[in-house]
């Protein structure tokens, strides 16, 4: 069965499309990434899915039933934390989930029990009983993140789980969000970052400007992407014999990013040496060499021929995390 | 697939009744883990009473028969600032759902399996259970400075109830001006706006006699005045109410129809904005 089966949905904010006509649909027992920049429409996208806002057309069926039309059964069945962690600092971490437990309509004892379960599993048992305050910006997401799975839903949705998060924290994150769907959870979520889609998503939605731009499992974004690529920086008087040199290399076409030069690299790290080595054979000392993976920017420039409007940059430690190739 | 024309699922009585209690409970648990909160809603009120009394009281004239208030200020004063407090309380209504929507917790109780009405009804509610806090301790401080009342105890409670339903039907009110604001800034100056002429211009603090004509007929009619006047009926002695002007039993069933309309209109306009301004 499929979790989430969405066709052209649209929705307008006045003037502005926030939603022109997307549909996706995929399995249960998947990770789904939607991948855009923002103002991308993939909050607008989520809210459909998850009852809070009614498309203008189209139609969204999640777990098998009838967003549009059935929205308080598709409640009982699916968890949501949005983009801040909507937790109640007055209350301690135990009481906001079993509050949520509770308007789950679980019974009291039951939402206690279940409240102990989901704090052991995200690592906050130990603060299941000071005020939400007292915790940390990471802490309070896991704890959102303990909320929205109290009620066992079949499929889980993630906004933005770790925009605003210091880079340990994300980590962090990332493990959980892993060990979560270990248990066959199916999991929707969206992100502005390459390296947590490529991490978390068996399947990616590239969306912009209210689009889904391409689809695809991470590893066939990548391949029309083209893979990695070396990045040359030079003097601008070396420029035209480093293009030589390169050219003569390159399993691809050359091109050109404001200072930069790039070639596809194709053999991974044999293309860098045999890029060094042609360089060096034509006498250019470059100023810069290295290996580079795609950005989003990169995705988006190959898939819209645009850039992605937003500085939009996976931390450093983003970068890290993600696995390279 | 196609899971057309079904039938839209409604949550049960009980399972609203529910939902409705566990939202209480935990705006209820804010104020009372929030010291600040808690302060300031209580501190400011017993600091009109003390400012009013002492500072205006003096220069106030209520009028020959001393307002049926055997000349004291403080029990014309009481039955007002009860109001008066109520009314400014039902605005942290306003507050407290802008700062849940900005806090995206609406979001999760909307993307939830609860009763749609038990967002507003358990704020209300909650404010409710703070307002009947407030106006005790009004009246713990008012009797301290000299306040008392003069038909019963059961006259003076049900004046007590009276200004709390007033209370609780402006928290109605209050609730769509903070959907409709959806920030706390905008709430604030909004909920304001409206409360200050009602409350001034009424007979909340001072007699209307003394105001000018075509303000005394707003004042006299306008529905703080006549909540207000239903309490001090209740609560003055029974010779001089004749000085109202109005008849108590009157007053008592003009207050309910004020409270039954501001809550019929408000509560449905509330709830639908709540549908459209999270959806």
């Amino acid at each position: 069965m499929y979790a989430v089966e969405a066709h052209d949905v649209v929705k307008t904010f006045g003037d502005v499309t926030a939603l022109d006509g997307v549909s996706v649909s995929f399995e249960q027992g998947i990770v789904y990434g939607f991948l855009g920049p923002n103002g991308a429409g993939k909050t607008t996208l989520i809210r459909v899915l998850t009852t809070l806002l009614k498309p203008d057309s189209g139609t969204a069926v999640v777990a098998g039933i009838d967003a549009i039309h059935d929205p308080v059964a598709v409640r009982h069945k699916i968890g949501l934390a949005g983009q801040f962690a909507a937790v109640d600092g007055f209350l301690t971490g135990r009481e906001n989930v079993e509050m949520v437990g509770r308007l789950y309509n679980l019974p009291r004892d039951e939402a206690a029990k279940r409240a102990e379960e989901v704090l052991e599993r995200i690592h906050l048992i130990e603060a299941a009983d000071r005020p939400v305050r007292t915790y940390s910006g990471g802490m309070k997401r896991r704890l959102d993140l303990a909320a929205s799975i109290v009620g066992r839903p079949e499929v889980l949705f993630l906004d933005e789980p770790t925009t605003g998060v210091d880079p340990g924290s994300r980590l962090d994150l990332w493990d959980m969000i892993e060990e979560l769907v270990e248990g066959g959870t199916t999991l929707l979520l969206t992100t502005q970052y390459l390296e947590e889609a490529d991490r978390l998503a068996d399947r990616i939605g590239v969306i912009d400007h209210g689009k889904l731009i391409d689809e695809g499992t991470p590893d066939e974004l990548k391949d029309r992407l083209g893979g990695n690529v070396v990045e040359v920086h030079v003097a601008p008087d070396d420029r035209a014999t480093a293009a030589g040199a390169l050219t003569a290399v390159a399993d691809g076409d050359l091109r050109t990013e404001g200072q930069s030069l790039l070639i596809p690299a194709t053999q991974g790290a044999l293309t860098l040496t045999a890029a060094v080595r042609a360089l060096d054979d034509a006498g250019v000392t470059p100023q810069d060499i290295g290996l580079r993976r795609p950005t989003l920017d990169d995705v988006f420039l190959t898939l819209t021929g645009h850039k992605a409007e937003d500085e939009v940059r996976a931390p450093t430690a983003a970068r890290r995390g993600g696995r390279s190739g | 697939m196609t899971v057309m024309a079904k039938p839209r699922r409604r949550v049960g009585f009980g399972a609203g009744v529910t939902h409705t209690t566990v939202i209480t409970w935990r705006n209820v648990m804010r104020v009372l883990r929030l010291p600040q909160l808690l302060v300031f809603s209580t501190i400011q009120p017993v600091m009109f009473l003390l400012l009013f009394n002492y500072v205006f009281g003096g220069a106030i004239s209520i009028g020959g028969q001393a307002a049926g208030a055997q000349g004291e200020y403080i029990n014309w004063l009481i039955p007002g600032i009860i109001v008066q407090s109520t009314v400014f309380g039902a605005t942290a209504t306003a507050l407290g759902l802008t700062e849940d929507l900005q806090a995206g917790v609406i979001d999760r109780f909307r993307s939830l399996p609860m009763a749609r009405s038990a967002v507003l009804t358990g704020r209300t509610l909650a404010d409710l259970v703070r307002n009947a806090f407030v106006t005790t301790l009004m009246l713990v401080v008012g009797f301290l400075m000299g306040w008392r009342f003069d038909q019963g105890f059961l006259k003076m409670a049900l004046g007590v109830v009276i200004a709390l339903l007033f209370g609780y039907a402006f928290s109605w009110l209050m609730a769509t001006v903070g959907l409709l604001t959806k920030t706390p800034e905008a709430a604030q100056s909004a909920s304001f706006l409206p409360i200050f002429p009602l409350v001034f211009a009424s007979s909340v603090f001072v007699p209307t006699e003394s105001m000018p004509g075509w303000l005394q007929a707003f004042a006299n009619n306008q529905p703080i005045s006549i909540i207000a006047n239903t309490v001090r009926s209740l609560m003055v002695p029974k010779e001089s109410l004749s000085f109202l002007g109005l008849d108590q039993g009157t007053l008592i069933l003009q207050s309910f129809a004020w409270i039954a309309v501001i809550i019929i209109v408000f509560a449905p306009l509330a709830v639908r904005q709540y549908r459209r301004s999270v959806g």
